[in-house]
Formats: C-alpha cells, structure tokens, sequence
C-alpha cells in the first residue's frame, strides 16, 4: 500500500434506507470508509448501526440506496462475495466457532476462498500466527473459544476477521467487556492496522477509544445521520449531545456505572431481529 | 363427471382430516415455538385408546369421543408441555427436535407393546356404514358428514379462540415475542401449555377421525400425519386459514392420486397416493420463504476433543483385535448380530459427519443405506468389492440430489424435508415391485477381498469390523482437515462463515453426498449380513430410530455411534419386550437431547470430573489468561463481562432504545 493511497474512498454508502414493513431500520444514509483511517459510527442504541453493518456485508439486503467497494456497485452482491472482495467483520453479538480453538477460528478464516490476486505471499501458517501474535492471542491459541472470557472472544473475532486480508474491516464494539488496559492494546492494534493501509469502520460507545483512533465520525440516531465530521467538532455539537439524551452529563456524575445491562439487553434485542 | 365428484369429495373429506390436525401443529407450534414431530403419534395413540374404549370394552360413541379427544388429549398436553417443552425454550433447535423426535418413537414403542401389530383393528364408523345422502348425485356418508362437520366446527372454533378471547389472542403474539407478551401479563409459559392442550386435542380428534377411514396401524396412523406437515408449511406454520387451503389441496392431490385418470399401474407402482403427499411437501418446503440466517449454534457447541490420527489408528487396531478375540467366543447368530451392529454403526458415522460436526438433521439416512444395498446386490450379486463402490456412488449421488434444492433450507425445515424423501422413498423405490420384486428380496452377497469371500460369519464380522475403523479413521482425519474445520464453523455460525467468504451452499452438498455415500456403504454391508435385503428392511421409522440412537449414545464421536449400533442389535434381544428399541430410543433422546456428547460424552466428563476430584486438584476456574487480562488485579470469570467497566461512555445507560424506530415518533415522547 502506497502511501499516495491514503486517505481515498473504499467503501462508499449512498443514500441507504431499510424498512422492515411499518419499521423504519435506515433512512438515507450516506457515509464514506477511507483507506488507511479509522472512520467512526457513533449513536444510541437502536439508532442503525448494526443494521447498517448487515447491510454493507450482505447480510441484510437494503430496500433502497447503494454500497460501492472501490467504485463497484456491491448492493447485490452476496455476503461471500463481498467477503471474498476484501470486507470483513465482527459481530457485536459473538459469532465465533465456539467448539473449535482460538487458533482454528483464525485458521478457518484463513482458508476461506478469496478473491482473485487477494491472497498475499505469507503460508498460511505464518499468517495465522502473526494474526495470533497482533492481537496477543497467542498465548491462549489452542484454547477452545468457548472458555475464553467475552473481551478475550471479542478479539478473536477481530484476528478471525484478519486473517482474511480484508481491505475493509467493520468492527462492532469491539472494546465492550474490555478493562481499558485491554481496551489500550486495542486501540494500538486498530491503529497499526490503519497505519497499513486498511480502511477501518468502528462502532463503539468508548468515547477515550474513539477519539484516539477515529479520524471522522459519523453519528447515526434513528436510522439517520444526524451529524458527521472531525471528532472534535461532532462531539461538541448540540444535535449529538441531544441524541443522546444528556447522557453525557450523567455519565459525568458517576451514574454509568451498573446500569449498563439494561442498555446492552436492548442491544441484544436490536442484533436479534 | 360423476367419477370426477367422487374423488373431489372424497378429497374434501381427505383434506378435513388434514386440516384438523394440521392446525393442531400451527397451534402448538405458534405458542411454544417447537415443532411437534410427535403430533403423529398423539393422533395415533387417541385412535387406539379409542377404539379399546369403543371394541374391547363397548363403550358407546360419545362418551369415548369425549374422554379422548376433550380428557385424555387436552391432559396428556399440558403434561408433555410441563414436562417437556417448557425446559425447551430458548434450546437449540436440533434439542427440540430430538425431543419430539423422542416422543414420537416412545410413543410408538408404548403402542407397540400396548397392542400388538400383528392384530387387526377396526373402529366402528360414526352411524352406520351404509347410511348416506346424495349431493349432486354423488352419495356422501354420514360418517364422511361428521368430518366435514368436525373441521369446519374446529375452523370456526380457533377463529373465535384467536380473536376473541383474550388467551387466545395472547397465543399468536406468544412466539413473535414472548418478552413483549409477559409485559402485557399474560404468561408465555400458560399461553404454551393451552396451545398444548389444544394442539394435542387436534391432533387425537384427527387420529380418531382417520380412524373410522383406515384399518388401525401404528406406523401408518403415524406417518400419515407427516402429510399434514405439508398442509401446515402451506400456512408457513403460522396460519390456519392457509393450513386449511393446504390441507384441501392435499386431500385433492391424495384423492385424485387414486384416481382412474392415473395409469393404474404407476399408482400401484409408486403408491402415488402415500407418496404425493411427501412430494408436495418437499416441494412446499423448497418455497418456504427463507428466514435470515441462524445465528446462534444449531447443535450445542462440542466439547470432547478430536481424537488424533495416532489415536484414531490405535483405536481401529484395538476393534480389529477385539472382533477377532471375541468372535472366537460367539454362536453363529450372536455373530451376525454382531456384524449388523457393526454394519449400522456405518451408517451412523455418516450421521457423525452430517449432523455431528455440520449440524445438519437427517431423517432419511436410512433410505441411502437401502440404495446401498440395491447397489450392492445389483453388481454381480454383490460378490465383488466393485460393488461396494457402486454403493457409495449411488448413494452419494442421491445424497446430492437431495442436497441440491435443500441446500437453501435450516434446521428444521431440513429435517422435514429429509423426512419427507425417506418416506417418499420407502413408498415409491423399497416397496416398489421395480426394486425387489412383488414382496420379494434382492440377493446381496459379501464382497470378494483378498481371495477371500468371507462366506463364514465370523470372517464377515472382521471384515466388517475393519470397514468400520477405516471408516472412522477416515471421518475424524476429515474432522481435523480443513474442510472438516469448515464443517463445524458452519454448524457454529452460518452467518460468519458467510462474511468469511465460505460458501455454505458447496460445503453442505459435499457432506451430504459423503454422508449419503457412507451410509450406502454401510447399508451395502448390512445387506451381506444376512444376505439379503427386502422391502421393508429401510423404513423412515427406523431412519429415525438410528438418528436418535446415534443421539443418545454421542452423535459426535465415533464410538459413540458404535455403541449405538450394538444398542440397536442388543436390545432386541431381551426376552419379552421386543419392540423395546422404540420406547427406549425415544426416551433417552427426550432424556438427553441437552447434551450433544451423548451417554458416551457424558461418562467421558464424569469420569474426568472424578479423576480430577480425586487426584484433590481443584478444577481451575480459568485456565485461561488473555495477556492483558493477566496484568489486571483480578481475572474475569470466563463467560462473564470483565469487571471493569470503560471508564467514560457515551452511551445512554438507563433508556432502552426499540431496535428499530416506527417512522413517526415524536421526539422526546
């Protein structure tokens, strides 16, 4: 990756909108993924981000708008083919191959089909192993999956993501179930990854994480975009801190602490439907 | 035209029977959110305890309708749904299904030892035989009156249910959302055990219905209704208006089925009217809109390890001594129970891969094993190991066949379609005059290997023995292969193996081609146990039965499915109880559908446990330590959110936010 190369459009949506019958999901929105940034996606809960994400891979077909990866329209690809072209993610609900170990989800990701001339000079081995080392998962990398602590899960999803060479990478909350020394490391993967040229999409609620890493943000409420732009500015404005129902201050008082369930239930709820 | 009035009437009839109990499956189905696969077999048991009231003790038609179908029924209901279905929720969908799968055997099993096959049983009609009135010239039975009457009261009667009482309308919110419905206060939990009620009551009015029509036979009283399944997916599961259209269309197509229209010999041939209704449901289920993709596990994830290539291949050698050593000791009977155990377990290896590692259900495993075995015999009688070939070549390539259109379909839908082409092929080829003669048998022979035609029983059984722990080898060196990691990823999570880039579609069609040719080879060598094979040797029951039994003893390992192929040659064998393999069957899958080890993984933990416990270490809380995780004061109990929360978020902490917004929303109401 040059360095020329920086900064450019590789995913671009426009103008997307998803309805599930009377239930509006999306509503026009645009958004642009930038090669070697991190770009942000911010909103309450149930605000689309998920959504969004389904529908960037695939998974979830939108009822209006477009998703272009390097200039192509992908809008109909499948989410094996949009794979195979270079998106990869990981899933705020986990979906990992619980009964099989660290080192065999990566190595699963590793294998799968790829693109023409998407496959880099590494073995396969080495691959997989520096996916493991990146992320510090090394050390637990014949351990199965399903005994691993949330936050330790979360990361495995992002090697498993890694090891497919994306060239756009979707990360839904990665840092949540983190302790912030773990949620530091993160930020340094996430980080190093941009540094190389990956274009990076992240939603998270870590305010410390996403101002460190991002380099735009886009603020979705409701399913539209209420603001984007440099992190300074779009964390100032009296649109977002509304969306947000104040929540900012409480946070502020100390009242955070504990009353996440609640708020991370309606979260499972919204990756459920 | 007048011919053409009979058969549409005799469809109507046919469909009122289909309608009753089909709506009976919707109902249970949208209440508690499982698939009856036992709503056969409650309609199968309300027509025998009926006609024991009506024969054997001459009981008047009233009382004994009312006991069943209004006492018995409604009761026997809400005990399965306390006992069972209610410690279902929120199971993965393969536990639901072995739990049904379970009932529906044991329920077999009790009727069979309750009353023996062998005899005949007729039920008296409602009035009298002969007494009819003629519409439009065609003469219509007062018992075919009192069908028509009984689904159009069982219409009318859900439709009031549904919309006007209260519970009732909590019955169709129940499965949407149960959450939801428990804040209106209505409880999930009684809404289920009335749909319960109410299916189960459907389910026996049908059985006593059909009763009246057909000589009382368990496995066609049984089976008849997976014809009612096709009527039910009409309605998508979800509403009987369309079940009942369904059920129509069904009993026209099994009417006209019979028909002069139709050569009389393709009738007889295929049984076009057993087997159509199985067609329209393959097909119907081929329509079926597909949900999104499963997200969750379909089977629980595994835990025992895989065993390795060195283990696998001491393993085989172990059996290998251990056939010879104790084939020495055995009479010539115990020893072709033996190599018919041996030989079954073949066949339930190919589930190890299909359903063990790749979490797909069959139903219909069986029915390759048969084409096995015709392959078998049809190649020089069976005498040479070309013909061991041709039995994994045909069997794999219906195996595919079957694949091909219902690669698209999930768990449970599969497994009504697998269900569905098992006993589609047991009327159509088994029991086909094309395929072993007019109650006849194929010859199929041993294969030739080394000079040798194992000709005695004993040689055969080590011959069998060593196809077995090849076979093994084989199956768990797949296991540890690349495409076997794929496998496993595929039953763990569908939709991450899709936004890896795996293709889901290619990597079922393979397994079930190499599972179907597997179980055509081990159906190939079942056949050389007695040497032959006929009609009635591959019934869908007893497809069935070696899913469940491969269940219970651990689906997932290798010898767990060995021990379930003894199980099955076993338990036959003990005096006075012969039809124990159904109820026992049936009950161990109810038992220990939780767990996907199986009896084999179960005492592999146990023991384990106990090891550990004796050797005074204590179970490590978290073997485990993400680097990270290891620099902090205190390691997260796995499973749980590390205790430390982000310092500062951004995120409202206390409003639940609706997953989707509804468009007009007033801001800040």
């Amino acid at each position: 990756m040059t360095e020329n190369q920086r900064g450019g459009p590789v995913l671009t949506v426009e103008g997307v909108g998803l309805r599930y019958g009377g239930l509006v999901a999306l509503r026009g929105v645009d958004m642009t993924v930038h090669r070697g940034h991190v770009d942000g996606l911010i909103g309450p809960n149930g605000a689309g981000k998920t959504s969004l994400f389904n529908v960037i891979t695939g998974l979830t077909r939108p009822t209006e708008g477009q998703v272009f990866l390097e200039g192509h329209d992908i809008t109909r690809h499948s989410p094996t083919r949009r794979a195979r072209l270079g998106i990869a993610r990981t899933f705020q609900r986990l979906e990992l191959f619980s009964s099989l170990t660290v080192r065999e989800n990566v190595q699963v990701a590793e294998e799968a089909p790829r693109g023409v001339g998407r496959r880099g000079a590494q073995s396969a081995e080495a691959l997989v192993t520096e996916q493991l080392e990146r992320t510090g998962l090394i050390s637990v990398a014949s351990a199965r999956v399903d005994t691993l602590p949330t936050g330790t899960a979360r990361i495995v999803e992002l090697a498993r993501a890694l090891a497919t060479e994306p060239r756009v990478l979707l990360l839904d909350e990665p840092a949540s179930g983190l302790d912030p020394q773990e949620t530091m490391a993160l930020a340094r993967v996430v980080e190093s990854l941009a540094a190389e040229g990956l274009a990076v999409l992240l939603v998270e609620h870590d305010v410390d994480l996403v101002m460190r890493t991002c380099s735009t943000l886009t603020v979705l409420d409701r399913g539209r975009v209420i603001a984007s732009g440099a992190p300074d500015a779009v964390q100032k404005m009296a649109i977002v801190q509304e969306a947000y129902l104040g929540s900012v201050a409480d946070d502020a008082n100390g009242n955070g602490d504990g009353t996440d369930a609640p708020a991370e239930s309606a979260a499972s709820n919204e990756a459920g439907r | 035209m007048h011919f053409f009035l009979v058969y549409l009437v005799s469809g109507i009839v046919a469909g009122a029977i289909y309608a009753v109990t089909a709506s009976g499956l919707v109902v249970t189905y949208n209440t508690s959110g499982v698939f009856n696969f036992a709503h056969g077999a409650i309609g199968m048991m309300a027509a025998f305890a009926y006609w024991a009231l009506r024969v054997p003790l001459g009981w008047p038609m009233i009382p004994s309708v009312v006991v069943v179908v209004f006492v018995a029924a409604p009761l026997a209901g809400a005990l399965i749904e306390r006992g069972l279905i209610r410690h279902l929720f929120g199971a993965p969908v393969a536990s639901t299904i072995g739990v049904t799968l379970g009932l529906m055997l044991a329920l077999v099993g009790v009727a069979t030892i309750l009353w023996n096959p062998g005899d005949y049983r007729a039920i008296p009609t409602f009035f009298s035989p002969t007494k009819d009135v003629s519409i439009f010239g065609v003469s219509v039975l007062y018992n075919q009156l009192v069908i028509l009457a009984a689904a159009a009261s069982v219409a009318v009667g859900l439709r009031l249910v549904f919309y006007k009482l209260r519970a009732g309308v909590a019955m169709r919110s129940v499965v949407d959302d149960p959450e939801l419905l428990a804040l209106t206060g209505a409880s999930p939990r009684r809404t289920a055990q009335r749909g319960w009620m109410i299916g189960c009551s459907l389910a026996a009015a049908a059985g006593v219905l059909l009763a009246t029509q057909v000589t009382l036979n368990i496995t066609t009283l049984t089976l008849l209704v997976v014809s009612a399944y096709a009527a039910a997916i009409f309605g998508r599961l979800r509403s009987v208006p369309l079940t009942f259209v369904g059920a129509l269309v069904l009993g026209e197509i099994y009417s006209f089925s019979q028909s002069t229209y139709i050569p009389q010999w393709f009738i007889n041939d295929t049984q076009l009217d057993k087997t159509a209704p199985m067609i329209v449901l393959f097909i119907a289920l081929l329509f079926l809109p597909q949900g999104r993709l499963r997200t969750a596990g379909q089977v629980p994830a595994m835990r025992m390890p895989v065993a390795s290539l060195r283990t696998s291949v001491v393993g085989g050698v172990v059996l290998m001594a251990g056939a010879l050593v104790i084939s020495a000791f055995l009479s010539q009977s115990n020893l072709l129970y033996a190599s018919e155990g041996v030989a079954l377990a073949i066949v339930m290896l190919s589930l190890v891969l299909l359903t063990g590692y790749a979490g797909q259900i069959s139903g219909c495993q069986l029915a390759f094993a048969g084409l096995g075995a015709f392959a078998m015999g049809k190649v020089l009688g069976g005498a040479s190991p070309l013909g061991l070939v041709a039995a994994f070549v045909l069997a794999a390539a219906a195996g595919a066949l079957v694949a091909l259109p219902a690669i698209r379909l999930q768990g449970l839908y599969l497994a009504l379609a697998t269900l569905a082409f098992g006993a589609a092929m047991d009327y159509a080829f088994f029991e086909s005059p094309n395929s072993f003669g007019y109650g006849g048998s194929l010859l199929v022979g041993r294969a030739r290997f080394f000079g040798n035609n194992f000709a005695s029983n004993r040689s055969f059984l080590v011959l069998v023995a060593a196809i077995f722990a090849v076979c093994s080898i084989a199956v768990l060196a797949i296991r540890r292969s690349r495409f076997g990691r794929r496998l496993v990823a595929l039953n763990d999570s569908p939709a991450a193996c899709v936004t890896l880039g795996i293709g889901i579609g290619r990597t079922k069609l393979i397994v079930f081609a190499l599972s179907a040719g597997l179980a055509g080879l081990g159906g190939a060598l079942y056949g050389g146990v007695s040497g032959q094979v006929s009609a009635g040797d591959f019934p869908v029951l007893l497809s069935l039965t070696l899913l469940l039994l491969a269940t219970v003893w651990g689906i997932r390992s290798t010898s767990g499915v060995l021990l379930a192929g003894f199980a099955f040659v076993l338990l036959p064998l003990i005096p006075h109880v012969s039809s124990l393999i159904y109820l026992a069957t049936g009950l161990g899958a109810i038992t220990i559908s939780r767990n996907p080890e199986g009896i084999l993984g179960e005492t592999i933990t146990r023991i384990s446990v106990l090891t550990t416990r004796l050797a005074g270490r204590n179970q490590p809380q978290n073997p485990i330590a993400f680097e990270a995780v290891s620099n902090s004061t205190e390691a997260a109990p796995a499973g749980h959110r590390a205790p430390i929360e982000p310092a500062v978020t951004i995120e409202p902490a206390v409003t639940i936010e609706p997953a989707v917004t509804i468009e007009p929303r007033a801001p800040g109401a």
